[in-house]
């Protein structure tokens, strides 16, 4: 059997310890152990960015990650985003921009823009489309969602 | 997943302990984009994750031109492509690092798991291959050294022994005059496995070429490094003809099998246009132009 876990970690800005499972992914952790069903499993093999989150300002998937390697770190997951209830821009622009559909796709694409943006504030197209390339989308057809991303750092 | 317990060693010795009594189910951890996927859909039996990122040696990037390039084996890739430095003078590995996986992987991957990995159509092994990479290798027999192009053995297997990982890898300081080129062959832009990638780092002297690399993966079971190419150009000008030459004994290196990313026709074509194309472009990046898009 795996052994119980403890992990001191710090989520959306609040520090906590988390018991886990030894083997749990990070994703397993947020979603099954503390609630945080934001970060999505689409492929739970690094493929499709639905469980996307930032791990020390860096962006990771999840489900590639153990949770007993986030003692000590950073994460930021989609329901971080939001600051008291006042959406980001990022998350304004896709709601205007009607950049979704089903929705699944959604918080990755959201965590993963925002990590564009921290990181580079005006991007162009071409950087927005190869930055997003990890996240899959079934519905959209990907073009609302780099508008709603154009549109929120042309806002910053 | 299976069952499986994760440690943290802090130095190196205590990873080689970690190794020795895990036996074959313990399992270095670097980014964890190819083992913790394995493990999980128990493609390798795992008893125990080595997480080597709390190693000091084993991660960061230093460089000095008398000794060269140093990036600890689990440095990401991300911060490989980032750094300055490495931009400006290991271009060629920028090529790979930044088009393996998307961006979160990329926040995780290494060149010491896309190594160690040992796929025969791993997107950084070229590029090491043609920049004399040497692999810093520790175990319970102390360190050793090995080159790039000996690592693999065959898909998914490599030549570290029992208890022994890579601690970080060795790059030369690039000749005066010299360029190297990364390229890889997808149906789309990013987030696929190579049908085809190709390698080739030159030196030149006018138009003369002193020194040439060259590797070419997916086309064999484990990435090549083929020295009829580089024979084809070294002491010869730089021409159309030569270039074919050398791009022909890449593709007569080649021997790929069929699949559903590419025939054996399809990976030989291929074998020969990446390779004058990673010719021409290393060739631009030695005069001190820019490589280009394709
Ligand atoms: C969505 C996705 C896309 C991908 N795209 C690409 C791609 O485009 N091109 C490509 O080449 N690969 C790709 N990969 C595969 C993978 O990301 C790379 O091979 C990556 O470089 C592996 O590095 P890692 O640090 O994550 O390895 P890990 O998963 O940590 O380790 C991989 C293997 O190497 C061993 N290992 C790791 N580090 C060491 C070390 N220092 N010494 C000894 N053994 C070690 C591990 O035990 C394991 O067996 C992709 C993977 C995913 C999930
Ligand atoms: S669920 Fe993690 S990348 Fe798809
Ligand atoms: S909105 Fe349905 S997958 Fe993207």
């Amino acid at each position: 059997m795996s052994d119980r876990i403890f992990i001191n970690t710090t989520i959306n800005g609040e520090t906590m310890e988390i018991v886990a499972d030894e083997r749990d992914s990070l994703l397993e952790a947020l979603r099954d152990r503390i609630g945080l069903t934001g970060a999505k499993e689409g492929c739970n093999n690094g493929n499709c960015g639905a469980c996307a989150v930032i791990m020390d300002g860096r962006l990771v998937n999840s489900c590639c990650v153990l949770a007993a390697e986030i003692e000590g770190a950073e994460i930021t997951t989609v329901e971080g985003l939001a600051d008291n209830g006042k959406l980001s821009a990022l998350q304004e622009t896709f709601l205007e921009d009607a950049a979704l559909q089903c929705g699944i796709c959604t918080p990755g694409f959201l965590v993963a823009s925002t990590a564009l943006l921290d990181f580079n504030p005006h991007p162009t197209e071409h950087e927005i489309r190869f930055w997003l390339a990890g996240n899959l989308c079934r519905c959209t057809g990907y073009d609302k969602i780099i508008r709603a991303v154009q549109h929120a750092a042309e806002r910053a | 997943m299976q069952d499986v317990k994760y440690t943290r060693p802090a130095s190196i010795q205590e990873a080689i302990r970690l190794l020795q009594e895990g036996g074959p189910t313990a399992r270095i951890l670097a980014g964890g984009t190819d083992i913790i996927v394995m493990a999980r859909e128990r493609r390798r039996d795992t008893s125990v994750f080595v997480d080597i990122k709390a190693i000091p040696e084993t991660m960061g990037i230093n460089f000095d031109a008398a000794s060269g390039l140093t990036l600890g084996a689990a440095t990401p890739l991300y911060q490989i492509y980032r750094n300055e430095t490495v931009a400006r003078i290991y271009p060629c590995l920028v090529d790979s690092a930044s088009l393996i996986g998307g961006t979160a992987i990329q926040g995780r991957a290494t060149f010491g798991g896309n190594l160690a990995n040992a796929g025969p159509a791993a997107d950084s092994i070229p590029s090491l291959i043609v920049m004399e990479c040497v692999a810093n290798i520790v175990g319970p027999n102390g360190q050793r050294q090995v080159k790039a192009e000996d690592f693999c053995t065959a898909p998914g297997r490599n030549l570290l022994e029992a208890g022994e990982f890579i601690v970080s890898l060795h790059f030369p300081t690039p000749a005066a005059n010299s360029g190297a080129r990364f390229l890889r062959f997808i149906p789309r832009n990013e987030m696929d496995i190579a049908v085809v990638n190709s390698a080739t780092n030159l030196t030149l002297d006018g138009n003369t070429v002193t020194a040439a690399r060259i590797s070419i993966g997916a086309v064999a079971p484990k990435p090549l490094f083929v020295l009829e190419a580089g024979a084809a150009l070294i002491g010869k000008p730089l021409t159309d003809e030569t270039i074919a030459a050398a791009a022909n004994a890449a593709r007569d290196a080649a021997t790929p099998i069929d699949d559903m990313r590419g025939s054996i026709r399809q990976r030989k074509h291929l074998a020969y246009v990446l390779t004058e194309r990673t010719i021409r472009d290393a060739a631009r990046r030695a005069r001190g132009e820019a490589a280009q898009e394709h």
